[in-house]
């Protein structure tokens, strides 16, 4: 990624994604506590019910990449930090940048599928 | 010759040579030696060419209020020991060679008084984060040349020294910005004692990112995006975690956190 972009940049986002997630993360507890039972919350039905709320997987699309894109480069700061070389630091930055896309691609099917109608119990 | 076994171990003097000025000045040792308190100063002893491990050695020296641990160390170099590694010039914490960690904390040894550290043992070890020349003395070469990526020079197109030109005037409110940065000695203290140096290698360090600072935010400097682009690498100011242990331990006050945290904010936007 510091090939791609100055790494002032990367760490606004880096700053910037950890802030947003807070404030989606307080969207989506408050949502938790206000909409239907909390206790029930983890079941099935509620579940796939909460994903086919459009805003509601808006929420959970948004959460998904802001947590993905903060955590993965958090852990490729922490594994540049632990040791160094071109070739490990190379592996490490498009290794993490993989691992993101693959995680958000992975997550938003999921996301995508429920509201879509398209898991079943 | 070991006049009443008085002369440290592993020094003899020839047995044809009668030297009483040699002997009296030992005995001048032993006497301040027993009429004053004493401490075990212990100096780690390692020499990379020949050692396979790094050891202490314990020697007891005496000591008055004042006596500063480098003199300890320089007591044990002429007396007891010398073949000692200690690096050392001014004696009054301005040139920054004698760094070193002492009792567990980096310190200047010329700037630690014994009686300071309220401890009958004294523990000297060479600085952490450099590399070990022999004993106490340690390799600045990374440090300097990190201090002069940072460019450490005024830059601007014209020179008050320029025939017609005036020096350049400064309020004390611009040079309260950046003064105590200024009073950095190159000791490599805060180097020692930054957390993140111990594992990143590469990171550019408190010392560096310090001396940044002091000329970025000199009103009459003009190089600030060139030393901008030069810390926001992967291995510059963003790795600092913000510890604090380098401003703790300078010895001049300056305090390289502050520094670092100012120089984030010209790189975030909110500092002009």
């Amino acid at each position: 990624m510091s090939n791609i972009m100055r790494e002032s940049h990367i760490m606004k986002i880096h700053y910037l994604t950890a802030l947003v997630a807070v404030g989606f993360v307080i969207i989506h507890i408050m949502i938790r506590f206000t909409h239907g039972s909390f206790a029930n919350s983890l079941e099935f039905e509620s579940v796939i019910a909460n994903y086919k709320s459009i805003p509601y997987a808006i929420v959970l699309e948004a959460m998904l990449i802001l947590i993905s894109v903060h955590g993965f480069n958090g852990l490729r700061i922490i594994l540049l930090e632990l040791k160094q070389g071109n070739a490990y630091e190379n592996a490490v930055t498009y290794g993490c940048l993989a691992a993101m896309i693959a995680l958000i691609a992975y997550g938003s099917r999921t996301i995508i599928m429920a509201s879509m109608g398209m898991v079943e119990a | 010759m070991t006049k009443g076994g008085a002369l440290p171990k592993g020094f003899e003097m020839p047995s044809n040579i009668d030297s009483p000025s040699q002997s009296s000045s030992q005995e001048k040792y032993e006497e301040v030696k027993s009429s004053s308190k004493t401490i075990t100063l212990r100096i780690s002893k390692f020499n990379p060419e020949k050692d396979q491990r790094k050891a202490f050695h314990a020697f007891t020296v005496p000591y008055q209020r004042w006596t500063t641990v480098l003199d300890a160390i320089l007591d044990v170099k002429s007396n007891q020991d010398h073949s000692i590694g200690v690096r050392y010039s001014c004696r009054q914490a301005t040139c920054g060679s004698c760094g070193m960690i002492i009792n567990g904390k980096p310190k200047l040894a010329c700037f630690t008084k014994i009686s300071e550290l309220d401890s009958d043992v004294v523990t000297v070890e060479p600085m952490n984060n450099f590399p070990l020349i022999r004993d106490l003395a340690v390799g600045f070469e990374r440090m300097f040349s990190t201090h002069k990526r940072m460019k450490p020079y005024i830059i601007r197109e014209d020179s008050e020294t320029n025939p017609g030109t005036k020096e350049f005037l400064q309020t004390p409110e611009d040079v309260e910005k950046y003064i105590q940065f200024s009073s950095c000695i190159k000791c490599g203290l805060c180097n020692s004692a930054c957390p993140t140096m111990t594992t990143d290698s590469t990171f550019i360090g408190p010392q560096g990112l310090a001396q940044a600072y002091r000329y970025v935010a000199d009103n009459r400097d003009q190089g600030k995006d060139e030393r901008l682009r030069i810390i926001d690498e992967p291995h510059g100011i963003w790795r600092c975690h913000f510890a604090g242990s380098c401003s703790q331990v300078c010895p001049k006050g300056v305090d390289p956190a502050m520094g670092i945290q100012l120089l984030r904010g010209y790189l975030l936007g909110y500092r002009k």
